[in-house]
């Protein structure tokens, strides 16, 4: 199954280390939030995604299935 | 808000089909207008193939949410989601203040559905009339032993315009702040006391009461949706129409413009503008809006009269969005910060402000700053004109 990075906007703080190690997939807006490309990581990024993942001071990234079902939310 | 009437076409008035506008109706009124709760039905099949999608404002299936809940194991909650905090709708306090019952009936056969005993009605705190209408119709309810298996409760939940998204209302009636929640788990995953959770708007689930006593087929027959129309209108109010109709029809309905109109807000706060010229030939329904750019989102639907400056009250909008903002996330923060003041300087240019909005969109916990990015993008292609060496200081005084 293809995985793709999540960010949790509410822990992210904008550190902004994951687009230093990951640029093929994270960019940083304006603000220094990070701009994740929704693609799925392929297996030669694989390397880089994990290490953005654990780098993160604010534990806010994670992999996640490209998979996911439908979102039900209001708003 | 206090007009409140169907627009004039066969079969278009169905949810109002009872209502007194200046009070609610007594459980006996209900029952006289509207009929008892029809025959056990599989209430979920007849949601699907009525396709009936939620009213507050993302449209998602009825049906798709009810079986959700159903999958899960647990003690389900139904939460009815009156709060309505976008300031642009009155739909969802009609129903509470008018016709409490037929609500509180939507709400216990979607409960029944889910062999649920746990309601709650969730209300903006500010809503006095509505809350005494939901008291009253409860009580009425208890006096004459409907449902003595299931419990309702009414909760008034802050007046902010975040307090009516589902993760935020879940934690509130879970004893948290009333903010949104990253997800997953979603509220039919673990919500209210951390049990299944169904919550549906107000206006869906009395949709959902007509559905459950006239079935699917007459229900898809004449879909009808309640609109708030506000701005340069002679009678702004709700109004119930059928999916379809012609916006130029329910603006009619509404007492006719009172002025020359240069756009039309539909959707809300997070909706979008359409030019008055794209305005006049569309209807009301999703596919016919989103090809001038539009949605119907909760159905608010504001006239902005000629001569009423779109960029001013883009950013006046902007402006609220961002201090309505949770707080929570990074690019809503400081993007609907940023863009709300581009919008109130002079000379604001299409850029940045485009690829802010589009940068923000989709980046929050809820989509709070999804609604923001929508407005500013369709602002920025209706109002070209005024955006052109905008300066807020000569629009002062510009009438609305």
């Amino acid at each position: 199954v293809s995985e793709r990075i999540r960010v949790n906007p509410i822990a992210c703080q904008g550190h902004g280390l994951c687009a230093g190690l990951f640029p093929e997939r994270i960019r940083l807006d304006d603000w220094g939030y990070p701009i994740v490309d929704p693609e799925p990581v392929t297996k030669g990024l694989a390397r880089h995604a994990r290490r953005a993942v654990s780098a993160c001071p604010a534990l806010a990234l994670a992999m996640a299935r490209v998979d996911e079902p439908a979102v039900p939310r209001s708003r | 808000m206090s007009v409140a009437r169907a627009v004039e076409e066969e079969q278009a008035v169905r949810l109002l089909a009872g209502l007194r506008p200046e009070r609610a109706l007594t459980l006996d009124e209900h029952v006289a207008a509207y009929g008892r709760p029809g025959p056990a039905r599989d209430l979920a099949s007849e949601l699907q193939a009525a396709e009936l999608t939620g009213r507050g404002g993302a449209a998602f299936p009825t049906a798709a949410k009810l079986r959700a809940v159903a999958a899960r194991r647990g003690r389900p909650v139904v939460v009815v989601n009156g709060a309505e905090g976008e300031p642009l709708s009155g739909k969802d306090k009609l129903l509470l203040r008018t016709l409490p019952h037929l609500v509180l009936d939507g709400a216990v056969a979607l409960a029944a559905a889910l062999a649920a005993t746990d309601i709650v009605v969730a209300h903006s705190a500010s809503a006095d009339a509505e809350r005494d209408a939901l008291d009253f119709a409860l009580a009425e309810r208890a006096g004459a032993g409907l449902h003595p298996r299931v419990s309702i409760s009414r909760v008034a939940v802050p007046d902010t315009y975040v307090a009516g998204q589902e993760t935020a209302l879940v934690s509130y009636l879970s004893g948290g702040p009333a903010l949104p929640a990253f997800t997953p788990p979603r509220p039919f995953e673990r919500g209210v006391g951390a049990r299944p959770t169904l919550v549906q708007n107000a206006e869906t689930v009395a949709q959902a009461a007509l559905v459950q006593r006239h079935g699917a087929a007459w229900f898809a027959a004449a879909e009808t949706m309640l609109f708030t129309v506000s701005g340069a209108v002679g009678r702004p109010g709700v109004y119930e129409a059928r999916i379809g109709t012609p916006l130029a029809r329910l603006i009619a309905d509404a007492g006719g413009l009172r002025r020359a109109p240069r756009a039309v807000l539909v959707g809300g706060y997070a909706g979008a503008w359409i030019d008055a010229r794209d305005a006049r030939g569309v209807t009301l329904e999703e596919a016919a809006l989103r090809r001038v750019g539009g949605t119907l989102g909760v159905g608010a639907v504001a006239v902005l009269p000629e001569g009423a400056c779109g960029i001013c009250e883009t950013a006046r909008i902007v402006t609220y969005l961002a201090r309505e903002s949770a707080g929570q996330c990074g690019p809503c923060v400081h993007g609907l910060g940023a863009i709300a003041a581009r919008l109130e300087r002079p000379g604001p240019g299409e850029e940045p402000l485009r690829r802010w909005a589009t940068d923000v969109a989709g980046r929050g916990a809820c989509r709070h700053p999804d609604g923001a990015a929508r407005l500013v993008v369709s602002a920025l292609s209706v109002f070209r004109r005024e955006l052109e060496g905008h300066d807020p200081s000569r629009c002062r005084g510009a009438s609305r």
